[in-house]
C-alpha cells in the first residue's frame, strides 16, 4: 500500500498561564504536549492514535488539520507540508472533532452547500453527493430543520457529513463515537468502514480499545507525546490483548505511577 | 471580488435578514424607537412654550407710576391690569401654580427717585419688586416682558426693534442658519447611529463565532483567512450601514418636530429665527459625499470592532472592549461643537473617525473641497485594508482563535 501520510518529527508545546499552574500545581512554564512524534499511514487504511487523555492525540490531530502549528517537524500529506502549505493541506482533509460545531441558525441542507461552496465544488456534484449523504444518514428528513432544533445525534451526523462534502481521500476523526448514542456512534463506526472499503485513509484518536481493535488496521500508542509503540494490531500486542499490551506500556514508561 | 469572500458576504446576510428577531433589533427597532422618542420630546417641548401662552395674566400693580403706565399697558393688550397695593399673604398665593397672576410693586416715590438719581449727587436707584411663579408660563411669559421693559427704561435709545413687518437685523441666510445647525449636531448623530449599528452585530460575528466553536469549522476549510477577514468586514459593514441609515431615517422625520417653532409665538416675544432653517438645503453631490463618507466611516468601525471581537474570548467581552473605543468615537462627534470651522490642514484627514467627521462638517456647512473628502476616503479604505491584513493574522493565530 502506499504511504498518504508521512509525520516526522513533530512536536508541541504549550505555555501555561498562572492560572494553569495553580490547576496543575506546577511551576513548570510550558508543557509539552507532542514529543518528536513520527509515523506514517498508508492509503485504504484506518489508522488509530490510541492513548489516555492528556497524551497528545487531539493536539497531533489538531496539527495535521493545520489549526494549529507545529514548534518542530512537519507532516505531509499527499505530499503537501502542514507547515508551508496548509490551504493545500485542509483542501485534502475532512476534519471532524466535537470541538467544531455548526451554526445553530442554519439548516443542514444550507450548510451543505454554504460548506462545498467554500472547497470549490460544481453545483451539480453538490446537489448529487448531498443526496446521497442525506440519505445514508437519513438526514433529508431533516434537511430544512435549524441545526437548533436537531437532536444531538442528528447534529453529529450533520457534522459528520459537512466534513466530508468535498469527498476527500484523508479523514481525520478525534474521538468519532465521544458523546454518541449506541445507535449513532454503531452508524459512524460502520460508515468509517465503508469509507476504508471505498479507498479513503481514516487517522482517528480514541481512548477505546474496542474501537481500535474493531476498526483499525494499524495502530500507534501515544503515552506523554511520545509514540511508544506503531505497527499493526499483532505487531503492537506480541500475543497479548490490547488493553493488557497498552497498560503494560504504561507502567514502563509511567513507571508505575497511575 | 473573491469567491469564497462572496461566500462568507452572504452567509453573514442570510444569518443576518434570516433572524428576525436580530433583523428587527438592529435595522427596524432602532430608526423607530429614535423616531418615537424624538417625536415625542418635540411634542413635549412645544407643548412647554406653547402652553398658557393665551391665558390672560392679571397684574397687581403697587404704587403705579404716572410715568409708566402707558409702557406696561402696552406690552400685552390681554392682560388685565389692576392697581392695587398687595402684602405678603398675597404673594404668598402665588405659589398656586394655576394662578395666572403676578404682583408688581414701585416704591411711592419711584419717578421722584429715578429723578433724584441723575442729579449731580445721585441717591440709590429705587427697586422695583415682581413677584410671580416660574412654573406658570403665562405668568413667566409677562414677568420677561416686564423685566425687559424695566432694563430698557431710561436708556437713550433701542437696538433692533424691528420698525416695519419682517424687518431682519441678521443677515445670514436661512441656509446658512440652518447648515451651522445641522454641522454642528448631526456628524454626532450620525457617527453614533452607525456605531451602535456596528455593535449590534460586530461583536457576535466574530466573538461569537469563537464563543460557540463554529470559526474553527470555517478554519479547517481550505478557504484563506484574508477571504474570511474581507468576507466578515465588508458584510459587517453593510448591515452595519442599514442600521445606520434607519436610525437616520429616523432622525430625520423626527428632529424637525423636535425642533420646530411653534405655530404662533407668544404675543410680546420676538425673534429674529427664520421658521424653515431646519429644511436641507443640500445638493446630489452633498448626498453623494455624504454616502461615500457614511460608508466609509462603517467600515473602518466594522473593522475596529472586529478586530476587538477577535480579540475577545467571548461577546460579553467582546462589548466590555468596545467600550474606551466608542468613547473615542464619541470625542471625536462632539468636536464640530467646539470649532467654527473645519481644518485646513490636509494631515488632519488622515485621523480616522475624526476624518470623517469632519468632511460631514463640511457638507454640512456647505463647506465643502474635495481634497479631505479624497483623502478621507483613501485613508479609511487604506485603514479597512490593514485591518483586514491584522484579522487575517489573527485567524491564522492558535493563539487567539483557540485560547481559552
Amino acid at each position: 500500500m502506499s504511504e498518504i501520510l508521512r509525520v516526522e518529527g513533530l512536536s508541541k508545546s504549550f505555555k501555561l498561564s498562572r492560572k494553569q499552574q495553580k490547576i496543575e500545581r506546577t511551576n513548570r512554564k510550558s508543557i509539552v504536549a507532542v514529543d518528536n512524534l513520527s509515523f506514517t499511514a498508508n492509503r485504504g487504511e484506518i489508522f488509530g492514535l490510541l492513548g489516555p487523555n492528556g497524551a497528545g492525540k487531539t493536539t497531533t490531530l489538531r496539527m495535521l488539520a493545520t489549526l494549529i502549528a507545529p514548534d518542530k517537524g512537519d507532516a505531509f500529506i499527499e505530499d503537501s507540508s502542514i507547515v508551508s502549505q496548509p490551504e493545500q493541506v485542509r483542501a485534502k482533509i475532512g476534519f471532524l472533532t466535537s470541538e467544531l460545531k455548526l451554526e445553530d441558525f442554519f439548516t443542514p441542507n444550507y450548510l451543505f452547500d454554504f460548506f462545498s461552496h467554500l472547497y470549490g465544488i460544481e453545483p451539480e456534484v453538490i446537489a448529487q453527493r448531498k443526496a446521497k449523504l442525506f440519505e445514508r444518514f437519513g438526514i433529508d428528513k431533516f434537511a430544512e430543520v435549524k441545526v437548533a432544533n436537531l437532536s444531538t445525534g442528528m447534529k453529529q451526523k450533520t457534522s459528520l457529513v459537512i466534513s466530508l462534502v468535498h469527498d476527500p481521500d484523508f479523514i481525520i476523526f478525534d474521538e468519532p463515537t465521544n458523546g454518541l448514542d449506541v445507535l449513532t456512534a454503531r452508524t459512524v463506526t460502520d460508515y468509517l468502514q465503508e469509507l476504508r472499503e471505498q479507498g479513503k485513509t481514516i487517522i482517528l484518536s480514541t481512548h477505546i480499545f474496542s474501537l481500535v481493535e474493531k476498526l483499525c488496521d494499524r495502530v500507534g500508542v501515544i503515552i506523554d507525546g511520545r509514540m511508544i509503540a506503531c505497527g499493526t494490531l499483532e505487531e503492537v500486542c506480541s500475543g497479548m490483548t490490547l488493553e493488557d499490551r497498552f497498560f503494560e506500556m504504561y507502567k514502563e514508561v509511567k513507571g508505575g505511577e497511575e | 471580488m473573491k469567491s469564497n469572500t462572496l461566500t462568507i458576504i452572504k452567509k453573514e446576510f442570510a444569518r443576518f435578514f434570516g433572524d428576525r428577531q436580530l433583523l428587527f433589533t438592529a435595522v427596524i427597532m432602532p430608526g423607530l424607537i429614535i423616531y418615537l422618542v424624538y417625536s415625542l420630546m418635540g411634542s413635549g417641548i412645544q407643548k412647554m412654550v406653547t402652553e398658557g401662552a393665551n391665558d390672560v395674566v392679571t397684574l397687581r400693580v403697587e404704587n403705579m407710576p404716572a410715568s409708566m403706565a402707558p409702557m406696561i399697558k402696552a406690552i400685552d393688550s390681554s392682560m388685565v391690569i389692576v392697581d392695587q397695593p398687595f402684602d405678603d399673604a398675597e404673594i404668598k398665593l402665588l405659589e398656586d401654580k394655576e394662578l395666572n397672576l403676578v404682583l408688581l410693586r414701585f416704591p411711592a416715590d419711584f419717578d421722584q427717585r429715578i429723578v433724584q438719581h441723575q442729579d449731580s449727587v445721585p441717591k440709590p436707584l429705587p427697586n422695583v419688586e415682581i413677584y410671580y411663579n416660574s412654573t406658570n408660563n403665562a405668568a413667566s411669559r409677562v414677568y420677561l416682558m416686564l423685566n425687559t421693559m424695566l432694563n430698557n427704561y431710561g436708556r437713550p435709545f433701542t437696538v433692533n426693534v424691528p420698525q416695519q413687518e419682517g424687518q431682519r437685523f441678521d443677515q445670514a441666510s436661512d441656509e446658512s442658519i440652518g447648515a451651522m445647525i445641522w454641522s454642528k449636531i448631526l456628524p454626532m448623530v450620525i457617527i453614533m447611529m452607525l456605531f451602535s449599528g456596528v455593535m449590534a452585530i460586530a461583536p457576535s460575528a466574530i466573538a461569537g463565532e469563537k464563543e460557540r466553536g463554529t470559526i474553527a469549522t470555517l478554519l479547517v476549510t481550505p478557504m484563506r483567512r484574508n477571504e474570511l477577514a474581507l468576507g466578515k468586514i465588508i458584510s459587517l459593514s453593510c448591515i452595519a450601514l442599514l442600521s445606520g441609515i434607519s436610525s437616520f431615517i429616523g432622525i430625520a422625520l423626527s428632529l424637525p418636530k423636535m425642533i420646530q417653532q411653534p405655530e404662533s409665538m407668544p404675543e410680546g416675544i420676538h425673534t429674529d429665527v427664520p421658521g424653515d432653517i431646519f429644511g436641507f438645503h443640500y445638493g446630489t453631490s452633498d448626498y453623494l459625499v455624504l454616502l461615500l463618507v457614511i460608508f466609509a466611516s462603517v467600515l473602518i468601525m466594522a473593522s475596529a470592532v472586529s478586530l476587538l471581537s477577535a480579540l475577545a474570548k467571548d461577546v460579553k467581552s467582546a462589548g466590555t472592549m468596545v467600550v474606551p473605543f466608542m468613547l473615542v468615537v464619541m470625542v471625536a462627534g462632539l468636536m464640530p461643537m467646539f470649532q467654527n470651522s473645519v481644518s485646513e490642514n490636509l494631515a488632519v484627514y488622515l485621523i480616522p473617525f475624526f476624518n470623517s467627521i469632519e468632511v460631514m462638517t463640511a457638507v454640512f456647512a456647505h463647506n465643502l473641497k474635495w481634497m479631505p473628502v479624497i483623502i478621507t476616503l483613501a485613508a479609511n479604505v487604506a485603514y479597512a485594508g490593514v485591518a483586514v491584513w491584522v484579522l487575517t493574522r489573527m485567524f491564522n493565530s492558535e493563539k487567539i482563535m483557540f485560547s481559552k
